[in-house]
């Protein structure tokens, strides 16, 4: 027996690694304004500068004017009664801020990033979006024009088209299954904006959400900023939704003659992050489509290179949750990509996910939840999902302590209780 | 200010450390000094391809994935016409694993037919994706060779067609490896919660074995200056006509680079900028209107792109940017409008020391443009540019005979 001499190095044995057992996340100092505005405030980071969220919950959907919520959001840029667009738009270039308007199926936001130096430039222009929006006649043509424009090349898109048709699928006529139309965009009237803004942009119906280097000055600015002068209208907000109505018809077939792919979305409604199978079908979903290795990937990329990308994932929302897997495929293998992702969804529902396997997709899940806390940003951005769900931080415990538990036996409980795929809706654009 | 360490092996590869312990993950960068650009014309989106192949096994790691995400690790990577960047995230704890996968790469690949023949099929679905099934998807294919003539610029990442990744063979890949994926056209740069000692001790165990290899002297047909105006018109499967103005600029290291990435930016950043205000908001002339510049290693380009509302015709629409063109030649820019631009750069610097990766790149970047240390002092080159220097270079750039115009008309079709 001879000694290897000290300085071989083994290339084919991996490193000792150690698996993450603790993971912190930063909770916010909260406060209620007089108004009802709730304030939610995470103070960390060596960088002067803060990013602010005003949060409103989308007012109830209502199938006669579809894109009130979207529109309104949108156009909070477009001037008030006493800016102009173009003023608002040169007040927060010039010292440097990021102004963007968001809209969700269930909230609505307005977020500043500014430079703390800045704040008492910048504080006062949001202040006046919230409470004196105008919706200006000739910024709302011009709005209504593009997004039809817009529209016309979405259209164009085989995966756009097959996500309009597989949300109206499965969640019916309610902001989730909404596909706007040339004819919602052209239904919309300045009036219908200015009270829906009224309603939804109240204190009342506000989580403001402030992640940076927030020292006592800036809240203090912040505070004074939304509390002294905002005040609630006569009528509160509806912000609940609609139950979800998924269709009776299952197959969606879109045929484009001359297209190089298709684009495939099949999937199912099921339960959301309320629900406490959540987790556990979150692992499920990893290991079937949820990450670069998983079975979706390795097979119908990485073994029959039918495409690009193919994922699988998760949608959860206040009234229910979603099941889908997406990709782009060659048309000439359209076919074989819809067995293949039966295929391997059966396998889910008969072979136990071996145990090097699911101690590999529980190291990748805690490590990427890790590396998703990467500034303070992201420890809001945590929050928001836990808040907005009327969840608390045990959430997040429950996801640990799941993605280091689930058994492999769960698993393939899980699979057979949630996954039918005679079931699930099944979406084509392209060629089949 | 981003703060750094940095060393040489003794085989050339150069390592930059960041330690930023508010984290608990590190991220391992590497970039390779090899491009779209450095491939022959007859075997275009090589590079890419090869970006592909670097994720099938290496010598000694048959799968590169897996190991990294058994601890917890991500990785990605992207090819540009200049460069090749791969990176890792992972937790600090694990950091040697990155060391482990990214030096046996960068020793050899395994070379497997297998792979070779599975990821040109996922290459060529990416060229359908992202290329040829959407609409103008192929812009980049039809305005690069109109705007270069002989640099190598002429043909996108993707490749120029479909053929070339199709005739890929197991000998070229070979080649490639050989000719670029060395230690001395590499640059690694490792962030987080590290430490420089940590990271010297690493880098000689993993890195330092591996053969300094031949260096890669480029030698690229430079593109001449541009004298005569160019044009084409296609009509294809589109639903609104879109009109593309290319212009020749000059490269990343000149003098002026500065000076015209600002005057992209007053005529197209954010709402306040000029193209949006002028031709989308008052005159209704576009539905959505934006100028940007490639930052390319060589020289690069100055791209106008809009596309006109359905009333407009192309000649209304270009004669309408080609007077906001004129507008910033002739008249001067107003002393609020520049602080404006060099205001939101600045702070766009503070906010991008928010995110440890995108340090760990542009550290990779600016090393690769000669010193690390220059990242430090970009925000004082664009506080320093006058309204007369980016007068200048409107001049200088906005002329007809230095234009490329892509126009796409709409096929006639009906709506959906």
């Amino acid at each position: 027996m001879t000694n290897e001499p000290m300085t071989e190095l083994n290339r084919t044995l991996a490193p000792d690694f150690k698996a993450i057992d603790n993971i912190t996340l930063i909770r916010p100092e909260h406060k209620t304004l007089g108004n009802g505005c709730n304030i939610y405030c995470f103070n960390s980071g060596d960088q002067e500068l803060v990013r602010i969220e005003w949060v409103f919950n989308n007012l109830r959907f209502n199938p006669a004017k579809p894109l009130l919520n979207m529109a309104v959001n949108t156009m909070l840029t477009e001037g008030t009664n006493t800016l102009t667009a173009a003023q608002i738009a040169d007040k927060i270039d010039f010292y440097g801020a990021f102004l963007q308007v968001d809209y969700g199926y269930e909230n609505s936001q307005v977020t500043l990033y500014s430079l703390n130096k800045h704040l008492h430039q910048t504080l006062p222009v949001i202040a006046d979006l919230l409470t004196n929006s105008v919706f200006p006649e000739k910024e709302l043509e011009t709005f209504k024009r593009n997004q039809q424009q817009k529209l016309q090349v979405s259209l164009q898109k085989n995966d756009i088209v097959a996500r309009r048709d597989f949300n109206k699928a499965i969640y019916g006529n309610t902001i989730y299954g909404l596909g706007a139309s040339f004819d919602n965009y052209k239904s919309l009237q300045r009036d219908d904006l200015a009270a829906h803004y009224k309603l939804q942009y109240q204190p009342s119906n506000c989580s403001i959400i402030i992640a940076g280097k927030v020292d006592a000055t800036a809240l203090a600015l912040i505070t004074d900023t939304f509390d002294k002068g905002w005040t609630n209208g006569p009528i509160t907000a509806d912000t609940t939704q609609p139950e979800l109505q998924a269709a009776a018809e299952r197959f969606y077939f879109t045929e484009k003659s001359d297209a190089l792919q298709s684009a495939i979305r099949i999937g199912t409604p099921t339960i959301n992050r309320n629900h406490p199978d959540f987790q556990a079908l979150q692992v499920l979903n990893t290991v079937y489509g949820g990450y670069f290795g998983s079975r979706l990937m390795t097979n119908i990329r990485e073994d029959k290179g039918y495409t690009y990308g193919i994922g699988s994932g998760l949608g959860s929302f206040k009234q229910g949750g979603s099941f889908f897997i997406a990709t782009e495929v060659g048309a000439d293998v359209c076919k074989a990509a819809v067995t293949e992702i039966e295929k391997e969804l059966n396998i889910l529902k008969t072979d136990l996910v071996p145990a090097e396997e699911l101690s590999l997709v529980r190291n990748y899940m805690l490590g990427s939840l890790l590396g998703s806390l990467e500034n303070v940003f992201s420890h809001a951005d945590k929050f928001k999902s836990i808040y907005f769900a009327g969840l608390d931080y045990d959430y997040y415990d429950r996801y640990a302590d799941t993605v280091k538990n689930i058994t492999s036996d769960k698993l393939i409980e899980l699979a057979n209780q949630y996954f039918h795929f005679d079931e699930f809706y099944k979406v084509i654009v392209g060629k089949y | 200010m981003v703060k750094f360490n940095r060393f040489t092996l003794d085989n050339g590869l150069r390592v930059i450390v960041h330690e930023d312990n508010t984290t608990p993950m590190a991220v391992l960068n590497i970039l390779y000094d090899v491009g779209a650009r450095d491939e022959n014309p007859e075997q275009t989106g090589f590079a890419h391809l090869f970006e592909h192949l670097m994720f099938g096994g290496s010598v000694n790691i048959p799968s590169y994935d897996e190991p990294l995400q058994r601890v917890g690790g991500e990785n990605n990577a992207f090819t540009s016409n200049d460069i090749t960047n791969y990176y890792i995230t992972l937790p600090s704890a694990n950091i040697e694993t990155a060391f482990w996968l990214e030096s046996d790469r960068m020793l050899s690949l395994a070379f497997s037919e297998k792979s070779l023949e599975v990821q040109r099929n996922v290459v060529i679905e990416e060229f359908k994706q992202r290329y040829l099934n959407q609409p103008y998807g192929d812009v980049w294919l039809k305005l690069r060779p109109l705007v270069y003539k002989e640099h190598s610029y002429k043909w996108a990442t993707i490749g120029k067609t479909i053929k070339h990744i199709e005739d890929a063979r197991i000998e070229d890949v070979k080649a490639f490896f050989k000719k670029h994926y060395t230690p001395q056209n590499a640059i690694m740069v490792v962030g987080g919660d590290v430490n420089l000692e940590q990271v010297k001790q690493l880098a000689e165990k993993w890195f330092g074995p591996i053969p300094a290899g031949e260096k890669y002297h480029r030698n690229l047909p430079q593109e001449p200056e541009q004298h005569d105006e160019r044009r084409e018109t296609v009509t294809a499967k589109v639903p609104l006509n879109d009109v593309y103005i290319a212009f020749q600029m000059g490269a990343r290291l000149d003098d002026d680079y500065y000076a015209v990435e600002l005057l992209s930016d007053i005529l197209s950043r954010g709402n306040s900028s000029r193209l949006y205000r002028s031709l989308v908001q008052d005159r209704q002339i576009f539905s959505e209107v934006h100028a940007y510049i490639t930052s390319s290693l060589d020289k690069g380009m100055f791209v106008l792109e809009g596309k006109p509302l359905e009333n407009v015709s192309i000649e209304q629409a270009e004669a309408a940017l080609w007077e906001e063109l004129e507008k910033v030649k002739t008249e001067a820019i107003p002393a609020d409008e520049l602080t404006k631009v060099q205001n939101k750069t600045e702070s766009t610097m503070v906010f991008s020391e928010m995110s440890l990766l995108d340090k760990a790149m542009n550290l990779a970047s600016f090393e690769l443009l000669g010193d690390a240390d220059q990242l430090n002092y970009e925000t004082e080159k664009y506080l320093a540019v006058t309204a007369a220097q980016i007068k200048e270079v409107a001049n200088n750039i906005f002329r007809k005979d230095n234009s490329s115009t892509l126009i796409y008309l709409a096929e006639q079709t009906e709506l959906v």
